[in-house]
């Protein structure tokens, strides 16, 4: 797949098919991971096309899930899709507004650290406050629909969230073609530069980190309906380090990486967990899980975008550097 | 003659702790003049042209651009307002293309933020840019190479390149020609040549014999400090410099 065209066509052909032919236990499993993948695609922006590590994406998250549930209609009627997405994004996006005004002063190792500290604020005010139902999460009854579209109904869940991937997809790419992702990738290679050269990179930063807030609460928003519930371990930083990985084994630096590692990242948590496969070791699915993702790592430094090009190289037999440092530099 | 001072730093002194690192310099740079900084290792000259170009605040001291305080301007503000600078060591985003490395600078001064629907590779007023000032500092053959495999020499002729791409007035120069080849050396002068006409040139420079072949006027530093400052003829024979620094230039 050297071309991201292609790629991204084969991709979501694929996904829009898989209803037709696939059982519902797998239709609902895709549908759960093209909504990491949507987080990932978030997270994908700051790390991999700014050069912002930030551990506290599943608080952007967590508040756009808890926003679908809190803000549903009390009196059991049909909440508006429009305006009840409308208002998960929006909060989530204040929230990551106010996050970023502050943490995007730091750097490095600081920002992580205080991108997480803001997390588990946010973590706690729905564990410990009874705000968010505490530990035991709350339920969502009726589930948001628009003219025909019902998200009660699971196809049309899923053709909503295949949707709404699509159109973060397609967004985020246009937006790194464009003059402002253009800044964002010029912070992440050389902020200094950027400074010399006479942009003002705090404010790029910090609509990037609003942007990608708001992409969050979307997945969020639809982890919730999907679901029908939410607890508060959606905001954990279990879910903030799931999705960093979730990027790096895709590649970083490649929208598509954020796709590919996402559904690597979840098949592989699905693999581990199969009692079928591994019987009673399938309980100790974490360790095998995080061994699997060493060995990807430590063989696939440039993570599956980078896998072809590397099985290239070494089948060609010539130690090419110039070739894979460049397809870890492209953007998809 | 004082409206073609495009910059001018005045009483300049910045400390690191105990360090005087540059120790109440003032310079005067005026358009069509390039104003050699020379000095040893450590003098004080890149420290000068950060606190000129708004790298770090100075201890004390300011800096005025087109006659505008603008001691309090942050980095990028200055650059907006025409003050390039290169850097010393190559300070290029070397995983660009040398288009998008001068496409990317020319964008500085055509922002469009909130342009997500554009493609920044049609627009034609920074492609147009990018594409004259890589020509014009001889890399108009190299437009598609991956800028962190040119040789040493080019890669400072990119940061020139980018420099320039963001129309500044004034320009502060760090070693422009440090690595360089004899030819490149010589391409690099006559461009700085043709620069001078209407911009004003701060050239800091180890190369002795190119900076009193081109400077009109210079500074000599030691230690953070001025020891002397003049036409190249009485730079080279004030019998302090000789001493301090030329050795029998």
């Amino acid at each position: 797949m050297r071309h991201p065209t292609t790629f991204a066509l084969v991709f979501f052909g694929l996904l829009a098919l898989l209803p037709f032919v696939a059982g519902s236990y797998a239709v609902d499993l895709v549908a759960k991971i093209m909504i990491y993948a949507l987080l990932a695609l978030s997270l994908e922006l700051l790390v991999g096309s700014t050069g912002l590590v930030c551990f506290g994406q599943a608080a952007f998250f967590g508040i756009g899930a808890y926003a679908a549930v809190l803000l549903s209609p009390t009196d059991g009627s049909t909440p508006s899709l429009w305006l009840s997405l409308l208002s998960a994004i929006v909060l989530a996006a204040v929230y990551a507004l106010a996050v970023g005004a502050l943490s995007l002063r730091t750097q490095g190792v600081y920002f992580i650290m205080v991108t997480l500290a803001f997390s588990q604020m946010a973590y706690y005010v729905v564990h410990d406050t009874p705000l968010g139902g505490g530990t035991d999460g709350i339920y969502l009854y009726v589930k948001p629909a628009w003219g025909w579209l019902d998200l009660d109904k699971s196809e049309h869940m899923y053709g909503f969230i295949w949707l709404s991937l699509l159109v973060g997809f397609l967004f985020l790419s246009q937006m790194l073609r464009a003059p402002f992702g253009r800044a964002l990738s010029g912070i992440r290679v050389n902020e200094q530069r950027m400074k010399a050269t006479g942009f003002s990179v705090y404010p790029y930063k910090l609509a990037a980190f609003t942007l990608s807030g708001a992409m969050s609460g979307w997945a969020g928003y639809l982890f919730a309906i999907k679901d029908g519930f939410v607890n508060p371990e959606l905001l954990s930083w279990h879910l903030s380090g799931s999705v960093l990985v979730m990027i790096i084994l895709g590649g970083l630096g490649h929208m598509r990486g954020a796709l590919l590692g996402a559904f690597a990242f979840a098949l592989l948590q699905e693999l581990f967990r199969a009692e079928a496969v591994f019987g009673s070791y399938a309980k100790h699915w974490h360790l095998s899980l995080g061994l699997a993702i060493i060995a990807c790592v430590a063989f696939m430094p440039h993570g599956l975008v980078a896998l072809p090009a590397q099985l290239r190289e070494r089948l060609s037999g010539r130690g090419n550097r110039k070739a894979s440092v460049k397809t870890s530099e492209e953007q998809a | 003659m004082t409206s073609d001072v495009l910059l001018q730093g005045i009483n300049l002194t910045r400390r690191w702790g105990g360090l005087v690192a540059v120790n109440n310099v003032s310079i005067s740079l005026k358009r069509g003049q390039v104003h050699g900084v020379i000095g040893t290792n450590g003098a004080g000259k890149s420290t000068l042209i950060n606190l000129l170009s708004g790298e770090f605040p100075p201890s004390s001291g300011q800096v005025e651009l087109l006659g505008q305080d603008v001691s309090q301007w942050a980095q990028s503000r200055r650059a907006r307002s025409g003050l390039g600078r290169s850097y010393q060591r190559n300070t290029i985003y070397p995983s660009f293309t040398v288009l998008e490395n001068c496409r990317l600078s020319a964008q500085a001064q055509h922002q469009q933020a909130w342009a997500f629907w554009r493609n920044a590779d049609t627009d034609a007023t920074t492609c147009r840019i990018a594409q004259d000032v890589a020509v014009r500092v001889g890399l108009g053959d190299a437009l598609a190479r991956q800028a962190g495999f040119l040789s040493h020499g080019q890669k400072r002729q990119l940061e020139i390149a980018m420099c320039l791409a963001t129309a500044p007035k004034v320009l502060l120069l760090d070693e422009p020609l440090a690595g360089m080849g004899a030819e490149e050396t010589e391409r690099m002068l006559t461009l700085l040549q043709e620069l001078k006409q209407d911009h004003a040139i701060l050239l800091v420079e180890h190369d002795m014999d190119a900076v009193f072949r081109i400077a009109d006027l210079i500074t000599v530093m030691v230690n953070g400090v001025v020891i002397a400052s003049g036409t190249p003829n009485e730079v080279r024979n004030n019998p302090e410099v000789r001493t301090a620094y030329l050795g029998d230039h």
